[in-house]
C-alpha cells in the first residue's frame, strides 16, 4: 500500500484549506492511499524522452487586443458577497 | 397528442408548421416535468415563470428571426452559469448561487431560440459517476428507479430518458456525458476539446471538460451541438475552426468507412454483455458496408491512474476559489481568516469533491510533483499517441461506452476504486481531446447499454454519420422507459 | 562591517501601462472608485477564463529587452497557487520555469565606478487586489487592482552596498520609464520594491542566510532599510549569534527593520502549467517588431550628447533623467536651435518654471519649436537674454509663437544707432556726477549708465551697443 502518512494528509488538508479532525485524518490517510497505489502502476510505463501533455489540443499565442469595457456595476458585483462595507468586501483579519 | 416521446426534431416541425406553439411545449414539458420528477429527481432549480415568458415571447417572434431550434424545451447540468438562475453545481457551497453572467453556451442557447426550463443534477461540481454525490438529491434511472442515472451528468440524461425535456446540456471530463447517456438509453456527445466554449462552465479538469449535448436520436444532437459550438474569444482554448452543420454528415452512408474495434474495451474488466451489444453492434455496421478490424490502444489501463492525478491536481486549483467572500456559502462563527477558509471549504464541500482536492494537492506538492503530476502527464501523451496511430489506419474508434450496465444505487459510493473504473472506457477519450458519442445499442437485464464511437480531432461529422447509421438500423432508440406519471 | 561582505538582491515588481487588464477587458487604471474597475473575470467567479492581453506581452518583452534579457521565444504561465483574500481565484498567473525574459543586466554608476549588476529573470503575472486593514477585527477587500499586469524583475545577488541598491533602483526605472511601459511611480504603487540581504566573512563563497525586507515605499527607503539592515546583521553576527530566514519590515518612523515573521521552510505554492491559457511561441519577426519599438535609451542618449553634441556630461546626465525631458531636448535641436543654449534653458528656466509651477513639460504652452524660436531670436540678436525671459514666461504660460509676441509687445531689441545716440546723449547730459566719476578712474561708473539706458529702453536696447556708444561719448565730453 502506497503511503500517505497521517501528517501528509494533515499537511495537504491544511495546504488547501480543509478543517481536518483526527479520524478524518485517518479515514483519508486510508482513502488517499488507495487511490495513490493504484496510481503507482504509472510506474511501470516507461516515459523516457516523452514529452508531457498539458493541452489535449495544442494551440499557440491566443490573445486579445488591448481593448478595456466597463467595469462591473458595484451592486451588481456585490450581489452575491456575503459581507461588504464602503463599497468593499469584508473578510476577517489575518490574526486573532 | 403525447409530446413527451417525440424528438426535438418532430417537435420543431410542429412549431414550424404551427400546430403546436412553444408555450404549448413548454406548458407540456412542466406538466411531464410535475408528472414524473417527483421519481425521477433530475432537476434541481426550475424557472416556470421565466420559462414561459421567454416561450410566450418566441410566439411572437417573426418567422425570419427565430432561431434554428426555435420554441424548444431544454435543461442545462448545473455547472454551467445561467444568469438570473440559481447554480449551484449540486453542491451546498453554491446554495443559492445566483449568477451576474451567462456561460456562453448558455447565451448560444438562447441564440438559437430555445427555452431553459431548469438546471439539472449532478455529482457534486461533476465528481462523481453517479450522480449520487450531489449535495441536494439523488437523481434515478428512468428505466428502472433502483439504479443510478450514472454521472456526473445524471440529471442531463435522466430528464431526456424520462420524457421531460427533448435534449439537454451535460459537461464530461471523464466520461461524464456519455455514461449516463449509456446507462439512461440515450445519445450524449462529448465534442472535440475546444469545440464548445467552457467559459461559464464551472471548472472541474480544464484541461479535459466538455459542454455536450445529450438527446434522444443522433440528428437531434447534431442540431444541438451545431447550435452551442464556435469559437468563443472569451476561451483561449476554442477553437476557431468553422462549426459544420453536423446534421448534413448524417448520410446513412458508411460503406468503406473503416472502423476499429479496439481490443483493450473488450479486454478484462468488461462484462459480457457491453461486449457482445458492441460485436453485434460492429456486425450490423457491416452490414451497411463498413470495414471493421481489431485495433490495439495499449495504454489504455494507465488511463484511468494518470486522469486521476491530472483531474484532481487540476481541481484542487479550480476549486481553491470556493472560500466565502466573494459569492456562495460562508461558515457561520468565523473569527478569523483562517477559520473562514477552512470552516467554510470542510462545511460546504461534500466527501468526494475533498478527497479529490486533498488528492490533487499531493499530487502537486513539492517533492510528489514530478513523480505524480508530471508522470501523468506524460502517460497522457502515450495515451494520446495511441490514437493518433489508431486513426492513421481507421476512420472511427468503436467499442462498449461503460463496462457494463447501471449499478443500483447505493452500492458503488463507498468504494471509489471501483466506481472510477466505471470510467476505464470514457476516460481515454479525454486525456486525448478527441470527441466520441454514445448511442443506446442494446439492453440487458431491462438497463440500457451505449456503443462509443470515437473520432478525429474535430470530425464529429464522421462520428455522427457512423452514430446515425447505427441508430437508423436499430430498434434501440425507438424504446422509452415506462414512467408512472405523478398527478402534480 | 569591515569584517563581512554584504550580498543584496533586489525583487522589482512594475505594473505595466495597458488600457485593460492582463486577462480580463476591466479597466486597469490608478484610482478608480473602490471595485468599480471589476469584470466577474477579475472576482474569480465559478466559471470564467482568463485571455492574454497582446500589449501586456509586448510591454513585458519590451521591459526584457530594455533590461538586456534574451527572450524566451517558448513561453508560457503557470499557477501560483496560495490563499488570501486579495487573491480571489486562490491561485496567481504567474510564469514559473519559462520567465519571458532572462539573463538580462544593467550599469550601474557609483562614486564614478561603473559596475554591471545581473538580472535573474523578468517574467509576466497579474497584480492582486488591495486589501485595507481595520482596527477593528477585519479587513475590506478592493479588487480594481486585481489582474492588473506586472512584470517582476529579479537581480542576481551583484549588488554590495546599499548606495548601489539605490542607483540600481534608479537605473531600472529610468529604463523602463523610457520604454513606456509602466508609470514607475512608487507613490502610486506602480513599482515596488523588495530587498534580500544577507552578509558572509570575506573570502568565504557560501552566502549567508538572507532576511527578506518589505515595506520599502521609495527608493531612500531602500537604502536606509538596507543600511539598518546590514549593520543589525553584522552586530548579531559579532556578538556570536545567527541569522534566522525571516521577512522583516522597514519602519519608516524609527529607521529600522522590524521582524514580520520567520520562514519556515519554503512555500509550497503548487506550480503548474495554466491549462486555460496557450503556450507562447514569439518569432523572430515579432521580437523585432517589437524591439523597434523601443526609444533609444538613456545611456545611449548621454553618449550621442556627450560626443556628437559636445555637451558637458553633467548637462548630458540632467537632460536624460527623465525621457519627457531628453525628447523635448531633441527635439529642440531638431528644430534648429543650439544644443548647449537648448540645455542651458532646459536645465534652468524650464526646470524652474516647472518646479515652480508643478507641472510636466506637456501640460506647458512650450514646444520643442516655439522654445527653438526663441533662442534662434536672441542667437540673431532680436532680443536680449533678459527679454527673452519675458517671452519665455508667455510661451510657457499661454504658447503661441515667440516672434510675435516678441512684435506684439513690443519687444524688439533697439539697434539703431541714431535711435540710441539720442538716448545716450540725454542720459550723459543728466548725469554729470558719474561722467566725473569716470574720468576719475571708476569704471564702475560706466555700469551705471548702461543701467539707465537700459532702464530708459524698458531692457529693449542693445547691450554691446550700448556700451560702445556710452564709452564713444563720454570720452567726447
Amino acid at each position: 500500500m502506497a503511503d500517505i502518512t497521517k501528517d501528509q494528509v494533515k499537511h495537504v488538508a491544511n495546504l488547501a484549506r480543509l478543517a481536518i479532525t483526527d479520524e478524518e485524518a485517518d479515514y483519508y490517510a486510508d482513502k488517499l492511499g488507495a487511490i495513490i497505489e493504484f496510481a503507482e502502476q504509472l510506474n511501470e510505463v516507461d516515459t523516457e524522452g516523452v514529452a508531457p501533455t498539458t493541452h489535449p489540443v495544442p494551440l499557440i499565442n491566443v490573445l486579445r487586443e488591448d481593448k478595456p469595457v466597463p467595469g462591473l456595476d458595484r451592486d451588481l458585483m456585490m450581489k452575491n458577497v456575503p459581507e461588504h462595507e464602503d463599497g468593499m468586501v469584508k473578510v476577517p483579519s489575518i490574526l486573532d | 397528442m403525447t409530446l413527451f416521446n417525440k424528438s426535438a426534431k418532430e417537435l420543431q416541425s410542429l412549431i414550424h408548421k404551427k400546430e403546436l406553439s412553444a408555450a404549448e411545449l413548454t406548458a407540456e414539458s412542466f406538466r411531464r416535468i410535475g408528472a414524473v420528477d417527483g421519481d425521477v429527481k433530475a432537476f434541481l432549480a426550475l424557472d416556470e415563470e421565466r420559462a414561459s415568458a421567454r416561450a410566450k415571447e418566441l410566439d411572437n417572434t417573426p418567422m425570419e428571426d427565430r432561431g434554428p431550434l426555435h420554441g424548444l424545451p431544454i435543461g442545462v447540468k448545473d455547472n454551467i452559469v445561467t444568469e438570473g438562475l440559481e447554480t449551484t453545481c449540486a453542491s451546498r457551497m453554491l446554495g443559492g448561487f445566483d449568477p451576474i453572467y451567462n456561460a456562453t453556451a448558455a447565451t448560444k442557447l438562447d441564440q438559437a431560440g430555445l427555452v431553459t426550463v431548469g438546471k439539472l443534477n449532478m455529482d457534486e461540481f461533476a465528481m462523481g459517476g453517479s450522480t449520487e454525490n450531489s449535495f441536494y438529491k439523488k437523481t434515478a434511472n428512468p428505466w428502472n428507479l433502483d439504479y443510478v442515472p450514472g454521472g456526473s451528468s445524471g440529471g442531463s440524461a435522466a430528464a431526456v430518458a424520462a420524457g421531460e425535456v427533448p435534449f439537454s446540456l451535460g459537461s464530461d471530463t471523464g466520461g461524464s456525458i456519455r455514461q449516463p447517456a449509456a446507462y439512461c438509453g440515450v445519445v450524449g456527445m462529448k465534442p472535440t476539446y475546444g469545440r464548445v466554449s467552457r467559459y461559464g462552465l464551472v471548472a472541474f479538469a480544464s484541461s479535459l471538460d466538455q459542454i455536450g449535448p445529450v438527446t434522444r436520436t443522433v440528428e437531434d444532437n447534431a442540431f444541438l451541438l451545431s447550435a452551442v459550438s464556435g469559437h468563443d474569444p472569451y476561451d483561449s482554448t476554442s477553437f476557431g475552426v468553422d462549426v459544420p452543420d453536423f446534421a448534413s454528415a448524417l448520410t446513412g452512408d458508411v460503406k468503406g468507412l473503416k472502423i476499429g474495434i479496439a481490443s483493450e474495451y473488450l479486454g478484462e474488466g468488461v462484462g459480457d454483455a457491453s461486449k457482445n451489444a458492441v460485436r453485434e453492434a460492429a456486425r450490423v455496421l457491416e452490414s451497411l458496408g463498413a470495414e471493421v478490424s481489431e485495433v490495439s490502444l495499449p495504454n489504455t489501463k494507465y488511463a484511468l491512474p494518470a486522469y486521476y492525478l491530472l483531474s484532481s491536481s487540476e481541481a484542487s486549483s479550480n476549486l481553491a476559489r470556493f472560500d466565502g467572500i466573494r459569492y456562495g456559502f460562508r461558515a457561520d462563527d468565523v473569527r478569523t481568516l483562517e477559520d473562514l477558509y477552512k470552516k467554510t471549504r470542510s462545511e460546504g464541500f461534500g466527501d468526494e469533491v475533498k478527497t479529490r482536492i486533498m488528492l490533487g494537492t499531493f499530487a502537486l506538492s513539492s517533492g510528489f510533483y514530478d513523480a505524480y503530476y508530471k508522470k501523468a502527464q506524460k502517460v497522457r501523451t502515450l495515451v494520446q499517441g495511441d490514437f493518433m496511430n489508431a486513426f492513421e489506419d481507421y476512420d472511427v474508434i468503436i467499442g462498449p461506452t461503460t463496462p457494463t450496465p447501471a449499478f443500483k444505487l447505493g452500492t458503488q459510493v463507498d468504494d471509489p476504486l471501483t466506481m472510477y473504473a466505471n470510467d476505464i472506457l470514457t476516460i481515454p477519450v479525454n486525456l486525448a481531446g478527441v470527441p466520441a458519442i454514445s448511442v443506446p445499442c442494446g439492453f440487458t437485464e431491462g438497463l440500457p447499454l451505449g456503443l462509443q464511437i470515437i473520432g478525429r480531432h474535430f470530425d464529429e461529422s464522421t462520428v455522427y454519420r457512423v452514430a446515425h447509421a447505427f441508430e437508423q438500423a436499430t430498434d434501440h432508440h425507438k424504446v422509452m422507459p415506462e414512467i408512472r406519471e405523478v398527478q402534480a | 562591517m569591515t569584517n563581512f561582505e554584504t550580498i543584496i538582491g533586489l525583487e522589482v515588481h512594475v505594473e505595466l501601462k495597458t488600457d485593460s487588464k492582463i486577462f480580463s477587458p476591466a479597466p486597469a487604471h490608478f484610482g478608480a472608485g473602490p471595485n468599480t474597475n471589476t469584470h466577474v473575470i477579475d472576482l474569480g467567479y465559478p466559471g470564467v477564463l482568463p485571455v492574454l492581453n497582446k500589449r501586456a506581452v509586448e510591454f513585458g518583452m519590451k521591459a526584457a529587452m530594455a533590461l538586456n534579457c534574451q527572450i524566451n521565444q517558448e513561453t508560457k504561465f503557470d499557477r501560483k497557487n496560495y490563499f488570501y483574500p486579495d487573491n480571489p481565484k486562490a491561485y496567481q498567473i504567474s510564469q514559473f520555469d519559462k520567465p519571458i525574459g532572462e539573463h538580462g543586466w544593467i550599469e550601474i554608476e557609483v562614486e564614478g565606478k561603473k559596475k554591471r549588476i545581473g538580472i535573474t529573470r523578468l517574467h509576466l503575472e497579474e497584480d492582486a487586489g488591495k486589501l485595507n486593514h481595520t482596527d477593528q477585527g477585519y479587513s475590506l477587500v478592493d479588487y480594481n487592482r486585481q489582474g492588473t499586469p506586472l512584470i517582476e524583475i529579479v537581480s542576481e545577488p551583484d549588488i554590495r552596498t546599499p548606495e548601489e541598491a539605490y542607483a540600481y533602483l534608479e537605473k531600472l526605472k529610468s529604463i523602463i520609464q523610457y520604454t513606456g511601459v509602466s508609470d514607475v511611480k512608487m507613490e502610486e504603487g506602480s513599482l515596488r520594491c523588495d530587498a534580500n540581504i544577507s552578509l558572509r566573512p570575506y573570502g568565504q563563497e557560501k552566502f549567508g542566510t538572507k532576511a527578506e525586507l518589505k515595506n520599502l515605499n521609495s527608493f531612500n527607503f531602500v537604502r536606509r532599510g538596507l543600511e539598518h539592515e546590514q549593520k543589525r546583521q553584522a552586530e548579531v553576527l559579532l556578538s556570536g549569534g545567527i541569522i534566522e530566514q525571516e521577512t522583516r519590515r522597514f519602519d519608516e518612523s524609527t529607521g529600522k527593520t522590524v521582524l514580520m515573521r520567520v520562514k519556515e521552510g519554503s512555500d509550497d505554492y503548487r506550480y503548474f502549467p495554466e491549462p486555460d491559457l496557450t503556450d507562447l511561441s514569439i518569432d523572430d519577426e515579432w521580437m523585432e517588431r517589437v524591439r523597434a519599438e523601443i526609444p533609444e535609451l538613456p545611456d545611449a542618449r548621454k553618449e550621442r550628447y556627450v560626443n556628437d553634441l559636445g555637451l558637458p556630461a553633467y548637462d548630458a546626465m540632467v537632460l536624460t533623467l527623465t525621457k519627457d525631458m531628453s525628447d523635448f531636448f531633441d527635439a529642440t535641436v531638431g528644430a534648429g536651435a543650439d544644443a548647449k543654449l537648448a540645455s542651458n534653458w532646459l536645465m534652468g528656466e524650464v526646470s524652474a518654471y516647472l518646479n515652480t509651477n508643478q507641472k510636466e513639460l506637456g501640460e506647458t504652452g512650450l514646444t520643442p519649436e516655439n522654445l527653438a524660436a526663441m533662442i534662434k531670436l536672441i542667437e540673431e540678436g532680436t532680443i536680449s537674454s533678459k527679454i527673452a525671459k519675458k517671452v519665455f514666461k508667455e510661451l510657457a504660460d499661454n504658447g503661441g509663437n515667440p516672434e510675435q509676441i516678441v512684435k506684439e509687445k513690443g519687444l524688439v531689441q533697439i539697434s539703431d544707432e541714431g535711435a540710441l545716440l539720442k538716448i545716450v546723449t540725454e542720459i550723459l547730459d543728466n548725469n554729470e556726477q558719474s561722467i566725473e566719476d569716470f574720468k576719475a578712474g571708476k569704471d564702475r561708473a560706466i555700469g551705471f549708465l548702461v543701467g539707465q539706458v537700459m532702464k530708459a529702453t524698458k531692457g529693449q536696447a542693445n547691450p554691446p551697443l550700448v556700451n560702445k556708444l556710452i564709452n564713444e561719448e563720454i570720452r567726447k565730453r
